[in-house]
C-alpha cells in the first residue's frame, strides 16, 4: 500500500480577539492510502469538517504540514495553488443546496473545472459535462436547467458529478448523504462506490452516521473536540471499540431493530462536548470519561498502537 | 383499551400558486395512554401535517382541512382544538419541535417561558409557576437547574434547549406528547439522552407520545406501535416488532434495506429506492408508489390498494408474532426487491372470530396498503372488501 495523503500535526484555530481561540483541530496525524476510504467521525464541533478543508487549502493551515504524493502541500493557498492542485483533490460539500451557485446552469457547474483546468474546447467540455451527468444517473437534457430545479438527492449528483468530472485522486466527502432521505442516500452511497471502483478513488468520508461510515469505509477515524480519539479497520473500531468515547459513540448508535434495541443495556454518555476555545490540558475526553484517572486531567494522550488489536491506534492513558 | 385520540379519515390541502397539493389524503391512527406511536416517513411524505392539523398549527388559508375528525376522548379538536372552552394545545397536548433553537422565545428567560405555560393554562401565580419550572427543568435533568431558568436561550446547547423543551411541553402533564423529530438536530450521544429522558418521563406519567420521525433507529430505540406514511398516506402499520420484522409493504422493505445495518458486508450493495416520491400536486392514479415499487403489478396503476390485514391484531399474544418473524425477516432484510415471502397463516387464526370485523381493523392492526396482500389478507380473513379505498 502506498501512502497517497498523510497530515501531520495539521492544526487549525480560528483567531476570536482578546486572546480567545477556538481550537478546531488540534495537532491532528493521519495517512491515508491510496484507494482507500477512510471514514472520519465525531459529534458537531469536533472539527471533523474543518480538518477536510484544511485538507484541501479551504482553511489556511496554522500549523503542521500535509503531504500529497510526497510532496508538501502549502500552508496557506495562493490563486495558483488552487489551480495547481484542484485537479487532484476535490470535495464533495454537505449541502446540495448552498453548495450550488443558483445562477448557474447545471452544464456550467459541471463544466467550470474542466473550463479551468483543461484546453479542451468549449464543445468538447459540454460534451463531456453531458457524459458526466449519465454517469451520476441524471440526463443531459438537465444541463440548461438550474439547481433549484432538482430535488436533494439530484443536487447531490450534481456536486459529485462537479467534484469528479476532473477525475481527481482524492476527495473529501463532508457529510454527502446526511442531508437526503433514507431511500437516496443508498443511490449517492451506491454511486460513489461505482465510481471509486472504475476511478482508482481515494476518498476521506466525513459522516456522524456510524452505521453507515462502518458500512462504507476501510478504515474510521473518530475525533473529539479537534483531536483522534482512535483509528483503526472500520468494522474492528465498530464492534470492539477501545477508546472510552467511541464506546458510548457506538451505544448511542440507534439500530433500526426493536429487538436489538430493547437488549441494549444502554446507559446514555452524560455531559456534552465542551467548547473548543481554550481547551483544557490532559486528554480532552476527561470530564465526560466514566473511567477517568489523575493523570487524564495533566497529561495529554497520545495515539499508540495496540499490538494485540492488530495495530489499533488509541489515545487514551488506560492504554499507556 | 380505547384511544385517548382517534384520528379518522384526515384530508389536508394546501392552495399554492403552483395548484393544490394533497398533503394528508385520508390518514387514521389511534394514540393510547402509556404508549408511543411512531409516524415514520421521509421528507414531504405528510407526517408533519398530519399532527400540525390536529394541533391546528397549520395556517388556513394556505391550508385546508378537506376531511375527517380528530376525537380527543370523545371530542373533535380537528379546526378547533378546545374542549369545554379550553385550549388543548400545551394543556391536554404537548409538542416539541425539530429545532428548539428557532421554536423558544429568544428574548424571554427559559424560566418564565415554561412558567407562562402554567400561567396560562393551570392559572398559577407566577412565583409559583416559576418555582415549578425549576422542578420541571431537574426532571429533565438540567443540571444546575435554578441559575438555568434565569437564562436566555442563547446561553443553552441544542441537547440543553431540548430538554427545556420539553419541560415546557410536560409542563401541564398533558396527555400526549407530540414529539416531531426531537432528536434530528442533534448529535447521536445527545439524541441518546433526549431519547432516554422521553422514554423515562412516559415510564413515570403514563403519557401517550407521537414520535414524528424519518430515524428508523429512532423508531426502534421508542415506538410501540409504526405508521409507516409515503405520499400523503399510513401504507403500513403494526406494532414496531411487526413492521420492523414483518415489514409488508414493498417501501417499508424497501427503506430498511437502503439502510445499512450491524450485519451488513461490505460486498452486499445497499439497496437504493429508484425515483423519487411523487408530485402531490398531481398524485398518481392508483397505488402512489406504484412507479418505484419492484413489485408492481397491472391493478396498481389503475386501484388504490385498500388496508390488507397481515395477521390478527395482537399485543397481548406477542410471542405469535415473534416466531413468524424469525423465518420471514432475514430474508426480507437482505432484500427489498423480492415478493415478500408467503407467512404461514398465523396458528390463532380461530381464536380469533369476527372480532375485528366490527372493530376498524385498517386503525389497530398489523396492516399494509398494497395488492400484494390481498390474496393472504382474504385467505385469513375473508372479512375485507377490496373496492373499500379511502
Amino acid at each position: 500500500m502506498t501512502t497517497l495523503l498523510e497530515t501531520r500535526n495539521l492544526t487549525k484555530h480560528f483567531d476570536l480577539g482578546r486572546g480567545r481561540r477556538v481550537h478546531a483541530v488540534d495537532g491532528l496525524s493521519l495517512t491515508i492510502d491510496e484507494r482507500e476510504i477512510v471514514g472520519l467521525v465525531g459529534e458537531s464541533g469536533s472539527g471533523k469538517s474543518t480538518f477536510g478543508k484544511a485538507i484541501l487549502g479551504l482553511h489556511d493551515k496554522t500549523a503542521g504540514l500535509v503531504t500529497f504524493k510526497g510532496e508538501e502541500l502549502p500552508g496557506r493557498y495562493r490563486q495558483r495553488d488552487f489551480r495547481r492542485y484542484a485537479p487532484h483533490m476535490q470535495m464533495i460539500f454537505q449541502d446540495p443546496y448552498s453548495s450550488l451557485n443558483p445562477r448557474m446552469t447545471v452544464g456550467e457547474i459541471v463544466g467550470e473545472g474542466l473550463k479551468l483546468h483543461s484546453d479542451l474546447s468549449g464543445r468538447e467540455v459540454r460534451e463531456r459535462s453531458a457524459d458526466w451527468l449519465q454517469r451520476v444517473g441524471l440526463e443531459p437534457a438537465h444541463m440548461s436547467r438550474y439547481p433549484h430545479e432538482f430535488s436533494g438527492g439530484q443536487r447531490q449528483r450534481i456536486g459529485v458529478a462537479r467534484a469528479l468530472i476532473l477525475e481527481p485522486e482524492f476527495v473529501v466527502c463532508d457529510e454527502p448523504i446526511s442531508a437526503l432521505d433514507v431511500s437516496v442516500q443508498a443511490q449517492v452511497i451506491n454511486l460513489l462506490d461505482d465510481l471509486k471502483a472504475s476511478l482508482g478513488l481515494t476518498l476521506l468520508f466525513i459522516a456522524h452516521d456510524l452505521s453507515m461510515v462502518r458500512y462504507v469505509s476501510d478504515r474510521m477515524a473518530v475525533m473529539y473536540l479537534g483531536a483522534l480519539v482512535e483509528v483503526g479497520k472500520a468494522n474492528d473500531v465498530f464492534f470492539d471499540p477501545q477508546h472510552p468515547y467511541t464506546q458510548f459513540l457506538v451505544a448511542a448508535n440507534p439500530e433500526p431493530d426493536p429487538r436489538t434495541e430493547r437488549r441494549r443495556a444502554f446507559s446514555a454518555i452524560q455531559g456534552e462536548i465542551p467548547s473548543p476555545i481554550n481547551v483544557p490540558p490532559g486528554c480532552r475526553f476527561a470530564n465526560r470519561c466514566p473511567q477517568v484517572m489523575p493523570q487524564c486531567r495533566e497529561q495529554t494522550p497520545q495515539l499508540i498502537p495496540l499490538q494485540e488489536k492488530g495495530g489499533r491506534e488509541v489515545a487514551c492513558h488506560l492504554f499507556g | 383499551m380505547s384511544a385517548l385520540l382517534e384520528v379518522r379519515d384526515l384530508e389536508v390541502e394546501f392552495d399554492t400558486y403552483g395548484g393544490t397539493v394533497h398533503a394528508v389524503r385520508g390518514v387514521s391512527f389511534d394514540v393510547r395512554a402509556g404508549k408511543t406511536l411512531a409516524i415514520v416517513g421521509e421528507s414531504g411524505c405528510g407526517k408533519s401535517v398530519t399532527v400540525q392539523s390536529i394541533m391546528g398549527l397549520i395556517p388556513i388559508p394556505p391550508g385546508r382541512i378537506v376531511a375527517g375528525t380528530a376525537k380527543l376522548r370523545g371530542v373533535d379538536i380537528l379546526g378547533r382544538p378546545e374542549v369545554d372552552g379550553r385550549d388543548v394545545r400545551g394543556d391536554t397536548i404537548g409538542m416539541i419541535f425539530q429545532d428548539p433553537m428557532t421554536s423558544l422565545n429568544p428574548t424571554m428567560t427559559i424560566g418564565d417561558q415554561i412558567a407562562e405555560t402554567l400561567q396560562t393554562h393551570r392559572g398559577q401565580a407566577r412565583p409559583q409557576a416559576r418555582a415549578r419550572a425549576v422542578e420541571l427543568l431537574e426532571m429533565t435533568r438540567i443540571p444546575e437547574a435554578e441559575e438555568r431558568a434565569g437564562q436566555y436561550p442563547f446561553e443553552f446547547s441544542g441537547g440543553m434547549l431540548q430538554r427545556a423543551m420539553i419541560a415546557m411541553a410536560i409542563a401541564c402533564e398533558p396527555a400526549i406528547l407530540v414529539a416531531d423529530e426531537p432528536s434530528t438536530a442533534l448529535d447521536v450521544t445527545i439524541q441518546a439522552q433526549i431519547l432516554d429522558l422521553l422514554g423515562d418521563l412516559q415510564a413515570k406519567t403514563g403519557m401517550a407520545i407521537i414520535l414524528i420521525t424519518h430515524d428508523l433507529g429512532v423508531v426502534a430505540r421508542l415506538a410501540d406501535e409504526v405508521a409507516v406514511m409515503y405520499a400523503g398516506r399510513i401504507v403500513e402499520h403494526g406494532t414496531a416488532d411487526a413492521v420492523f420484522h414483518q415489514s409488508g409493504h414493498p417501501y417499508t422493505q424497501g427503506l430498511k434495506a437502503a439502510m445499512p445495518t450491524r450485519n451488513s458486508r461490505r460486498d452486499d450493495p445497499l439497496q437504493p429506492i429508484d425515483g423519487s416520491p411523487p408530485d402531490l400536486f398531481a398524485p398518481p392514479p392508483g397505488c402512489a408508489y406504484r412507479p418505484r415499487c419492484p413489485n408492481a403489478m397491472r391493478i396498481c396503476e389503475r386501484r388504490d390498494p385498500p388496508a390488507f390485514p397481515l395477521e390478527p391484531s395482537d399485543a397481548s399474544r406477542p410471542s405469535a408474532a415473534v416466531d413468524v418473524v424469525s423465518h420471514a425477516s432475514r430474508g426480507d432484510a437482505a432484500s427489498g426487491s423480492q415478493a415478500p415471502a408467503p407467512r404461514t397463516p398465523p396458528k390463532e387464526t380461530e381464536a380469533h372470530p369476527a372480532k375485528d370485523a366490527t372493530a376498524a381493523p385498517h386503525h389497530r392492526d398489523h396492516f399494509s396498503r398494497c395488492w400484494l396482500h390481498r390474496a393472504e389478507a382474504s385467505a385469513h380473513r375473508g372479512t375485507v372488501n377490496p373496492g373499500a379505498s379511502q
